[in-house]
């Protein structure tokens, strides 16, 4: 019997929270892989007058998407050069990247890889022989020109379980446990009252007790990541927790700096990484360390075959790279599944016995092989028990050992992210060089406006995630991104001495704004005998259902094998409209509850963002990625261009446009 | 792969503020229910299986069950970390076992240098602390 109606969870909401003020100079909002660069390098900037505050949904040690370890690092350049980083990312991404940004972030992001060795994260190395040695067994460090194990160009192998709590250790140290507030969650940034378009604020709650916390800041760092569930998943059931990015990434970034005016660009952009099947296990080290290949249905490794060569040809310059986009590849893959000649395996089994033929060829006697294979089975599962283990939870359920079976690969449901292989994101600054392009007009169409990553908003920065068209950051370009915003933070803080932050709305009417859905649990609840149905109010985990099958159906989800198209993106965004304003009328009787509500609120007007960049991009863009059946090509002619979008807070209006992008390294050769 | 709890196990971390299990979920899952004093996974179909509850579990009551939507029953991965490695016991459900052991990390924990006290000269160019001289792109488009 489900009567007397009683919230869920274990804290109850009350109606009326204590209001906390807190006034800060810096914010840092979000406690991942760039909230911890910047807290470390913040302090070596800062004079000890500056206040300095951090706030995590979560707790740091086990924050953002690196919570669960990683078994490489995917950016460290090395011995490579930086320009050839750009050439990279801006192939990967199709053309239509920030090629300052990515340039500026190759610059530092070696110092960070080196801190985190140097803080105790394990790197593999190379020995004298080439044999690969884990990264506890003595070996020069790479300050010391140690070799790491490079698996491709940029990556980089690890024992990366820890990884996280490793870096978060020094960027708490260093800022002071007391200005790391966890378990508070920001959902809202504010505008400053007197000083047009300058950020002043935010607002959030506690998910352990009932209080609201209001900030005043002179500027802040909002990296919360990028957006998960905002699709319908392949596994609808328990297994929606197991999406492939982190699930408690609901697009907050994103959504927090569009609402106060920060332009976005390359929304359009998503990410369907092609993983191991309903695991989501990672496929790099299968590629680049093992060397494993993709077998359709009929056994054939069609990578290479001329019907490829031509449909890549159709791509170009993208398709010509010894490495083939991201997006091509799944468009690869689509096309073997759509002539019904699926499943997809990774032949992990052909790759691990290769391995081992290779060294009985060379003499090598079964004694050794043995031992060998006991090493590089090691390596095949810890690539797993690092990052994705329900991976090799799922490999044990289904009894599968990869030296026996391949294993089934597809491309998941669409994710937002602007650090991996995708660059949706926010528009923001490059340094301020003189390499860097100088272009006239509107912020939204510059590359440089004084302060580097700040977005169109004074005082407001982003990063990870959060700095769009500048993808392929990973892990260790996220921390030095984070690093990056550190310096400038306290520059503008240092230029804008006199700026004192005032808050348009009372710190009461912001809390009550925050508690709404709690206000609305208790006048309704009696309504209804059963709590979660009643026509007052909706709960959160209804609405990201409805979100879900709306984007899925109309958006260009799993469901159409990620096609779409004018006229379904349109019923979409009326869908995404209701959606918003029923959102209005989320209830939460518990503070998990009231996480969700938000967590939602944010991944609604996220998502929107995503399907008004597509429908206004004429073309297709990434195919793999999602296609537009209306615009069905890559049409470099008209659209080799940024689509930026800028919602006005004053008019509530959304604004697309086209922006130049402009080449910065040499585009002869192209590769 | 949602957790659960053994009952057995679980003290609720002796009815402190927060249990260890709810300090480190990075999606506030894991809670205490006051009254058994024990914790629970609040909602198994959020859950990333990070494993962060079970590695830090200091009665070792936390394991993981296959997501019920496409696990098939009998298999579990279980871990056991401490300072500086992590050994983990694959059990497959036709009941073969493999056991892994990595390093996880070769610092003790609280030895990461934060560098505190030290400061950059420069706040008006790109270079980072520890940073030397930054490049300019050279190879550029014409």
């Amino acid at each position: 019997m489900a009567l007397p109606n009683k919230p869920k969870g274990e804290i109850n909401a009350d109606p009326n929270p204590e209001v906390v003020e807190i006034a800060t100079d810096v914010l840092i909002v979000g406690g991942g892989m760039a909230a911890c660069g910047t807290a470390f390098e913040i302090k070596k900037w800062a004079d000890d007058s500056l206040k300095i505050t951090l706030v995590d949904k979560a707790s740091m040690e086990r924050s953002g998407a690196v919570a669960q370890g990683l078994s490489a690092i995917n950016t460290y350049i090395g011995e490579n050069v930086i320009e050839n980083y750009v050439k990279m990312v801006r192939n990967d991404l199709m053309g239509v990247v920030r090629e300052d940004l990515i340039y500026d972030l190759g610059r530092h992001v070696d110092e960070s890889v080196k801190l985190f060795e140097e803080w105790g994260l394990p790197i593999w190395k190379k020995d004298a022989d080439g044999e690969n040695l884990d990264g506890a067994k003595p070996a020069p460090s790479l300050r010391e020109g140690g070799q790491p194990v490079r698996t491709g160009k940029w990556q980089i192998m690890i024992n990366g379980e820890s990884y996280k709590c490793i870096v978060a250790e020094p960027a708490k140290t260093a800022l002071g446990e007391d200005n790391c507030l966890e378990r508070v969650f920001i959902v809202k940034m504010l505008l400053d009252k007197n000083k047009e378009n300058q950020i002043a604020g935010a607002v959030g709650f506690s998910t352990r007790e009932n209080k609201v916390y209001v900030f005043t800041c002179k500027t802040a760092l909002v990296a919360c990541g990028g957006a998960v569930n905002i699709f319908r998943p392949r596994s609808t059931g328990e297994g929606k927790g197991r999406a492939w990015y982190p699930v408690w990434n609901a697009g907050s970034t994103y959504t927090m700096c569009a609402q106060v005016g920060a332009t976005l660009t390359m929304m359009e952009n998503r990410f369907t990484p092609a993983r191991f099947k309903d695991g989501y296990g990672p496929v790099g080290a299968w590629f680049l360390l093992f060397k494993a290949k993709v077998q359709n249905g009929l056994g054939e490794f069609y990578a290479n075959s001329d019907s490829v060569k031509d449909e890549l040809s159709k791509f170009m310059p993208y398709g010509q790279s010894a490495v083939t986009p991201t997006c091509l590849r799944n468009h690869l893959m689509l096309n073997e599944l759509k002539e019904g000649r699926g499943p997809i395996y990774m032949a992990t089994d052909v790759a691990l016995n290769a391995f081992l033929d290779e060294r009985r060829e060379a003499g090598m006697d079964e004694k050794a092989v043995k031992k060998f294979w006991k090493h590089l089975e090691s390596e095949a599962w810890e690539d797993f028990l690092d990052m994705s283990v329900g991976q090799a939870g799922l490999w044990a359920g289904m009894d599968i050992e990869p030296e026996k079976i391949g294993s089934e690969i597809m491309p998941t449901e669409p994710y937002m992210l602007g650090s991996h292989s995708g660059c949706c994101g926010i528009w923001t600054s490059g340094p301020d060089e003189d390499w860097v392009p100088d272009v006239d007009g509107p912020r939204s169409h510059k590359y440089k406006w004084g302060y580097n990553r700040m977005t169109t908003v004074d005082g407001l920065f982003t990063a990870g995630d959060g700095v769009g068209a500048s993808g392929h950051k990973f892990s260790s370009g996220s921390h030095a991104e984070g690093r990056i915003v550190a310096k400038q933070m306290v520059k503008y803080c240092r230029d804008n001495a006199d700026f004192t932050p005032e808050l348009a709305q009372t710190a009461q009417e912001l809390a009550d704004e925050v508690y709404a859905p709690v206000k609305r649990y208790h006048e309704h609840v009696g309504a209804t005998t059963a709590a979660d149905v009643n026509p007052n109010y909706c709960k959160p985990a209804g609405i990201m259902m409805r979100l879900m099958k709306a984007t899925d159906e109309y958006g260009g989800g799993v469901a159409t094998y990620y096609m779409t198209s004018g006229k379904l993106l349109n019923i979409c965004l009326d869908l995404l409209r209701l959606l918003r304003e029923d959102a209005e009328k989320m209830a939460a009787g518990d503070l998990h509850e009231l996480l969700r509500c938000w967590e939602n609120y944010h991944r609604i007007w996220c998502v929107e963002t995503h399907i008004r960049h597509i429908e206004f991009r004429k073309e297709s863009r990434y195919p793999g990625f999602y296609y537009r059946s209306d615009y069905p090509v890559c049409d470099d002619e008209n659209w080799k261009a940024f689509v930026n979008s800028t919602f006005d807070p004053k008019t509530q209006e959304w604004k697309c446009e086209k922006v130049e992008c402009i080449n910065i390294v040499e585009t002869e050769p192209w590769i | 792969m949602p957790s659960y709890v053994d009952p057995s196990k679980c003290d609720g971390c002796k009815g402190g503020d927060k249990t260890a299990c709810m300090y480190i979920c990075p999606n506030d899952l894991m809670v205490l229910n006051k009254e058994e004093m024990k914790a629970y996974n609040q909602e198994p179909d959020a859950c990333w299986e990070c494993y962060s509850c079970v590695k830090i579990c200091p009665q070792g009551a936390i394991a993981v069950r296959g997501y019920d939507d496409f696990v098939p029953m009998g298999g579990q991965v279980h871990p056991m970390r401490s300072a500086d490695s992590i050994m983990w016991t694959v059990k497959f459900r036709n009941g073969a076992m493999k056991r892994f052991k990595f390093p996880v990390r070769t610092t003790a924990e609280g030895a990461a240098n934060a560098y505190v006290g030290e400061k950059g000269d420069n706040l008006d160019d790109e270079r980072l602390l520890l940073e030397a001289e930054l490049p300019q792109p050279t190879m550029l488009a014409k």
